[in-house]
């Protein structure tokens, strides 16, 4: 290198001792060179599925699926297409990440404030739940939970009552089913009134607690709203929802709603697992906030509850949220193992049943891949959403 | 200067990386069913290679055994036991083979593979053989790129429930829950069986049988379907499996037999062929113990399967011995039809269908000559 190079116009003098000519060579080079590799697998891959006969292209996504689906959250027939196996299956894998994950979040938080905690019965208890639960392999849990919770149960016609018109048997939870009727419409316009006036209340009773310094009762005011007007509403309108109670025939109940042992045993496992290591990062984000802030907080008068709601907390939220999107995104991956105890999720029905229908393994593999890479990348981008906001802003 | 050297090797590398794909067109020698194909010239003479995937013999030769693949585990059919030696009529199969092309059946490893896995595994040159109770349907023949080589087992499907539901027909099953493994043809048939007959039903499928069957014991399915022959095996796996009663009904054809990726017509031959050399062999009384024997038989068919005439196995690339080896291995059809599935094991399954077609059953195989 010379001292002084003379600044470039353009890209110099062509010539090989041009570090910036060169430098674009190199890319272009580069990224020749990656596409024409994968082309190169493209070609491959088409010409030996040419030379085995093996059918290629999505046009199986309209062909008719012909095999039944236990648990489907949008209309499914047999006559559905393979397409509409795909949908089935995305909303059943979306069920359980989304109902998983609140479990886990909310189990991993108390755990973790609990291994903290001075009673030493709870942070013992707490601690061997973590070691357990989070060195014995996942599928052996959910095996594990399945067939827990399928030995003890009784059939459907000895059913354990739970509630009226609730029934648990070793078919899943059955309880009467919820439908419309005329005041429906009008119970959930009032209600959704009811709580945006509220939460604006609420909103406006806080900003003027701090300006002045004084406690005020708006928040009070908006919960009575936020409650009594759809009671209101009940009482002008009539019954907003009713019910239908399932009916016991030959084999099971039949109308009402029913959750699923699958269902029940995948969440449970999933969410217990993933529990255990989101219990161990909120213990380490708590630990990351100095004893300083503690004592401070005691100093000012803070009660247990206050100094970790208001102070510790809100800091280790800087240190919590980016592990727990990962153990967020672990758990929606995870749910893949539905298969094992036949839940029928995404990979179960559509990456098995419909791959060993079609055969279209390269389609169908990438779909469901791809699947998966938009569902991650989406959390984590609310994640950091979220982590942008909690996290401290420096002044 | 020294990541500039190797900045600039590395897009030499690269720029002739590219040059070498985008100019000589498809490379075809980087297959992946046959990685060396092309350019290992076919050291049998009748070897006719097509285009990529040819010549799996000469690969199965070149390995020195044969890649079967089997179930994970189906009494009567593939099943290991405690030393983790397979037994059935599928790894009978399996060793025919590997008995006509080597000369020795112990020439095998098995692939367990489960109903979901076996295509894929099939075409991705992962196994040279299926055989793994697999029903010959049209579309698996025809999309998914094999071909079948014939029908080894004739099954059908059924049901089996528990006696005390007091269930004796499949038509009463109207409402039921069905638990059976994902990825097999009975999960579609159960489906138009039901459809057709406007019977709601629902299906709980497993990916491996033992969870299928397990579930269906403690109780969260009202039936379990499979094929007649795996409902009868798996019966005696239950709790109490006198508490259980397969079901008359079959409501499916389910002709069994092994497959192999279409494009190698010789390959599908020999598997083809050794099929029926173990059938034809029924046929003509020669069994495992007198094959030596037989060799200087007078019937001229037997001597044309076992090789003293003609030059049957030269034809398909193997010794001339090929079928005799394939008896004196694994015995004749009927032989291993008693051995895995019927009087002689307790399956005890009675030959119906799958006896020979001079004794009022389907199993019939074209002449050698």
């Amino acid at each position: 290198m010379k001292k002084n190079p003379p600044k470039p116009t353009g890209f110099g003098p062509v010539s090989w001792t041009n570090p910036r000519l060169r430098a674009v060579l190199y890319q272009f080079l580069a990224i020749g060179g990656t596409i024409s590799l994968f082309t190169f697998f493209a070609m491959t891959a088409r010409t030996n599925l040419e030379n085995q006969h093996i059918a290629s292209g999505f046009a199986f996504l309209n062909h008719t699926a012909g095999f039944g689906v236990i648990q489907t959250l949008i209309p499914y027939t047999e006559q559905s297409t393979y397409g509409r196996v795909f949908w089935v299956g995305l909303c059943n894998t979306l069920l359980v990440a989304v109902v998983g994950t609140v479990i886990a979040v909310a189990l991993g938080f108390v755990i973790g404030v609990a291994r903290l905690s001075n009673n030493w019965l709870v942070a013992r208890l707490a601690t061997v739940y973590v070691e357990i639960l989070r060195n014995i392999p996942l599928l052996l849990q959910l095996f594990f939970w399945y067939f827990a919770i399928l030995r003890p149960l009784p059939g459907p016609r000895d059913s354990i009552v739970l509630l009226p018109n609730v029934f648990l048997n070793n078919r899943g939870v059955v309880m009467p089913a919820i439908g419309t009727t005329q005041a429906t419409l009008g119970f959930v316009l009032v209600t959704l009134i009811a709580v945006i006036v509220g939460l604006i209340l609420r909103r406006r009773g806080m900003k003027r607690a701090i300006e002045s310094g004084k406690a005020n009762n708006l928040g009070r005011i908006a919960l009575a709203l936020i409650f009594g007007l759809p009671m209101l509403a009940i009482v002008a309108l009539g019954t907003p929802f009713h019910t239908t109670p399932p009916t016991l025939e030959t084999f099971n109940f039949v109308g009402g709603w029913q959750l699923l042992p699958e269902f029940i045993a995948l969440t449970v496992g999933l969410s217990l697992y993933t529990a255990a290591f989101i219990a161990e990062i909120v213990r380490s984000g708590i630990l990351a906030v100095s004893k300083g802030q503690t004592e401070a907080a005691y100093a000012i008068g803070l009660n247990n509850v206050q100094t970790l709601r208001l102070v510790i907390i809100p800091q280790a939220l800087r240190v919590i949220v980016p592990p727990l999107t990962s153990q967020i995104l672990n758990l929606t991956k995870n749910s893949s193992l539905a298969v094992a105890i036949a839940y029928p999720d995404l990979v179960s029905i559509f990456a098995g049943t419909v791959l060993n229908q079609t055969g279209q393994a390269i389609e169908v593999i990438a779909m469901t891949m791809g699947v998966y890479l938009v569902i991650s990348l989406a959390t984590s981008y609310a994640m950091n959403f979220y982590n942008a906001r909690v996290a401290i802003v420096e002044r | 200067m020294n990541n500039r050297l190797v900045a600039f090797l590395v897009g030499i590398v690269i720029g002739a990386a590219t040059l070498y794909f985008f100019l000589p067109g498809p490379p075809t020698s980087f297959s992946t069913a046959a990685p060396s194909a092309e350019t290992q010239a076919p050291s049998v003479k009748d070897a006719k290679p097509t285009a990529v995937a040819a010549a799996t013999l000469d690969l199965v030769r070149s390995r020195g055994y044969l890649q079967c693949g089997v179930s994970q585990g189906l009494p009567g059919f593939s099943n290991p036991n405690d030393k983790g030696v397979w037994s059935g009529i599928d790894v009978d199969f399996c060793k025919a083979v590997a008995a006509a092309i080597f000369g020795d059946p112990a020439k095998v490893k098995y692939r367990p593979l489960s109903a979901k896995d076996r295509f894929t595994a099939l075409q991705s040159g992962e196994i040279d053989l299926l055989s793994r109770n697999t029903t010959w349907t049209m579309s698996r023949d025809t999309s998914l790129g094999f071909d079948f080589a014939g029908i080894i087992y004739y099954d059908g499907q059924g049901f089996i429930v528990k006696k005390s539901s007091g269930i004796t027909s499949a038509s009463q099953l109207a409402g039921a829950t069905i638990c059976t493994q994902t990825g097999t043809t009975t999960e579609l048939n159960m489906a138009d069986y039901f459809r057709g007959r406007h019977m709601p039903y629902k299906v709980l499928a497993f990916e491996k049988n033992e969870e299928s069957l397990s579930a269906y014991d403690n109780g969260r399915c009202d039936a379990y379907t499979t094929d007649a022959s795996g409902l009868h095996a798996q019966k005696l796996i239950l709790k109490n499996p006198d508490d259980h009663i397969v079901l008359p009904e079959i409501i499916s054809k389910e002709p069994l037999g092994p497959l192999v990726r279409q494009g190698d017509a010789q390959w599908t031959d020999i598997v083809r062929w050794t099929l029926f050399a173990l059938i034809n062999a029924e046929d003509m009384g020669v069994t495992q113990a007198n094959v030596e024997q037989m060799k200087n038989s007078d019937s001229p068919n037997i001597r044309r399967l076992l090789g003293t005439e003609g030059a049957y196995g030269d034809a398909l690339g193997l010794n001339r011995t090929w079928a005799a080896d394939a008896i004196k291995a694994v015995g004749n059809y009927g032989e291993i039809y008693d051995r895995t599935v019927g009087p002689e094991t307790p399956l005890d399954i009675p030959r119906g269908l799958n006896a020979l077609w001079k004794n009022g059953g389907l199993m019939y195989a074209p002449p050698i000559r």
